[in-house]
């Protein structure tokens, strides 16, 4: 990542940075939010339109329940208070892929307010304050470049009116990463309640950054710029870092901050100013004549927290108490709920679930780590650990058999359940063949034998791993230690 | 006078409108005498009054306001064609407008 001459030492540590996050996610209704044009990604342009979407004259609006629904059940997971009666408001500025002149939002009723969500901080939690989450319709599209006429924009109003709901943080965050893990935690918990599937790349998930910087110990904030065209939190870390430097380094050197939106180009790793006409944001907001006001009543709020699914962070809880994993397998665990749910259903079907987290934890994290895979990509599915558990569980296979079981399931890319059926290691159960075993090993090692005879039982231990060893693994441990215990004991 | 000849030009400006020198005066004297006309309103005091944005009593609760909402089903969009059949400009896919950002 490109970064500015690099401040002195000590410079940087003078200054606090303030963030403050603007997320927009496209709510997963079918059709938009004032009129019943699909709102499926991909269409070809202008195909996905009617008299509302595009800003006819006399087209009125009317409101979509699914994203009222929507955007309350996302309020709640981000622990935000309703507000039964919350009104629209046009927001108004010109812009060609917005054709009605205005765009319906909310402004000083909006849906919900007052939430937060918890950020892992150090060796605890930090709380970031959720300012507002409110209904609004996304614009369209114009695009620039790569098509005939260059002294043209293109303008695809397919996006326009797609049911978004915004939600803008405090200024709480005073590090890029806990911007980072601010993004990461909201998109878990919006993905948990399924409003949204926050995909940044076809754009239903998009963040704008508030930054600025104060000396320490500074109550007033600094001047702010805004960055916007970010396409990933790494990115969004990336221009943050980017300009908390570049905003120390202009008033190191005496200057001021201009307040700006500026945009992040992710190539050079620096920000631009925005070139556009300086123009004061004056969006003269008042209340949509065209639309009632939005009732969420207290007994269809019930109905919404109904549907409130468990959230990550109290399930990340309950895994680590119920399961006995660690926090941070408990976080890998979790990273989407889909994933969440196999391992739990894989659990609880198996004979331990205790042993399928900690076949999950040893046998399954670390070989994903050494291959660079996300669990996701794992070519051992939740079920196939559970089954290696039940056999485990069940002494059909040794610890030393999973292992080499697990180990060609990823050399192939294949499951537990395929790689066992193909290998089928044969267990020596038959115990005259164990005994052979067993008798050669005692004869070997007549040291152990007196120390086990003499009382020091422990020795057992040697023996069985002698034994292991002799029948590659694939002898049957319960089988080994009742037979080298009759064979210690009786010889006497 | 409340309103300024600047003023009028800024208002202009955010409603995308080129106003000639003559205009701008006109507007100038209408917004005033329509400002002037709210400070014979705003001596009735309405500072205990809640603001009203509707006439629809909202105590009424959700139910009271199902007409306001539609499901959420799909309905039939224009054909293409017809979508773009006022446009100005179109390359048959896309609405053209003048190109909007400097290069």
């Amino acid at each position: 990542m490109a970064t500015l001459t690099q401040l002195p030492p000590g410079i940087r540590e003078k200054y606090e940075p303030v963030i403050g996050l603007e997320v927009h996610v496209q709510l997963l209704a079918a059709t938009k939010i004032f009129c019943g044009c699909s709102t499926r990604f991909g269409a070809p342009p202008n195909t996905n339109v009617c008299p509302v979407c595009l800003g006819l004259p006399g087209a009125l609006p009317v409101l979509n329940k699914k994203a009222v629904e929507f955007a309350t059940l996302a309020a709640m997971a981000l622990n935000c208070q309703i507000r039964e009666t919350s009104i629209f408001a046009r927001k108004n500025y010109f812009y060609p892929d917005l054709p009605k002149g205005y765009q319906i939002s909310q402004y000083d009723k909006p849906l919900a307010e007052h939430g937060y969500i918890e950020i892992p901080s150090g060796s605890g939690t930090r709380r970031i304050g959720i300012t507002r989450l409110h209904l609004e319709e996304d614009a369209g599209k114009s695009m620039h470049e790569g098509f005939p006429d260059s002294r043209s924009s293109y303008i695809d109003l397919n996006r326009t009116g797609v049911p978004l709901s915004e939600i803008v943080s405090e200024p709480d965050m005073r590090s890029p990463d806990e911007a980072y893990e601010y993004l990461t935690r909201l998109k878990e918990i919006i993905l948990y309640t399924g409003v949204s599937d926050c995909n940044m790349e076809e754009g239903s998930l998009r963040c704008d950054a508030n930054v600025s910087v104060r000396s320490r110990g500074q109550e007033k904030f600094g001047t702010k710029t805004e960055i916007k065209n970010v396409n990933s939190f790494r990115f969004i870390r990336e221009a943050l870092e980017y300009e908390i430097e570049r905003h120390i380094e202009v008033l190191e050197g005496g200057g001021r901050i201009q307040q700006e939106t500026r945009l992040y180009n992710s190539h050079e790793g620096r920000t631009y100013g925005m070139r556009s006409k300086e123009q004061a944001h004056d969006y003269r907001y008042f209340p949509e004549p065209d639309l009632l006001p939005l009732v969420v009543d207290a007994k269809w709020q019930e109905e919404i927290r109904g549907m409130l699914p468990e959230l990550p962070e109290a399930r990340r809880k309950r895994m680590v108490s119920e399961y006995g994993i660690t926090e941070y397998d408990a976080q890998v665990l979790t990273v989407n709920k889909t994933l969440a749910d196999q391992f739990e259903e894989a659990a609880r079907a198996a004979k331990s679930p205790k042993r399928v987290a900690n076949l999950v934890q040893g046998e399954l994290m670390g070989r994903l780590k050494a291959k660079g895979l996300e669990i996701e990509k794992s070519p051992i599915s939740m079920k196939g650990v559970a089954m290696s558990a039940d056999l485990l569980e069940s002494n059909t296979i040794s610890s030393k058999i999973l292992k080499d079981l697990y180990d060609k399931a990823f050399e192939n890319g294949e499951d537990f359940s395929a790689v066992y059926e193909r290998e089928k290691p044969q267990q020596i159960t038959d115990s005259a063949a164990l005994e052979k075993i067993i008798d050669e090993i005692i004869a070997a090692n007549p040291r152990q034998v007196e120390q086990y005879r003499g009382g020091k039982t422990t020795v057992i231990g040697f023996f069985v791993g002698q034994v292991m060893k002799a029948s590659k693994g694939q002898a049957s441990p319960g089988l080994v230690n009742e037979l080298l215990k009759k064979k210690l004991d009786s010889a006497t | 006078m409340k309103i300024t000849d600047q003023d009028v030009s800024y208002v202009a400006d955010l409603a995308n409108l080129e106003l000639t020198p003559e205009e701008r005066t006109r507007m100038e004297k209408d917004l005033n005498s329509i400002l002037d006309y709210i400070d014979l309103l705003n001596e009735l005091d309405t500072s205990n009054v809640p603001p009203m944005v509707q006439v629809l009593s909202d105590k009424a609760g959700s139910a009271k306001f199902e007409h306001a909402f539609r499901a959420d089903e799909l309905r039939p969009c224009l054909p293409h064609e017809t979508a773009m059949q006022n446009a100005p400009d179109t390359d048959g896919d896309f609405f053209k407008v003048p190109r909007v950002i400097e290069k």
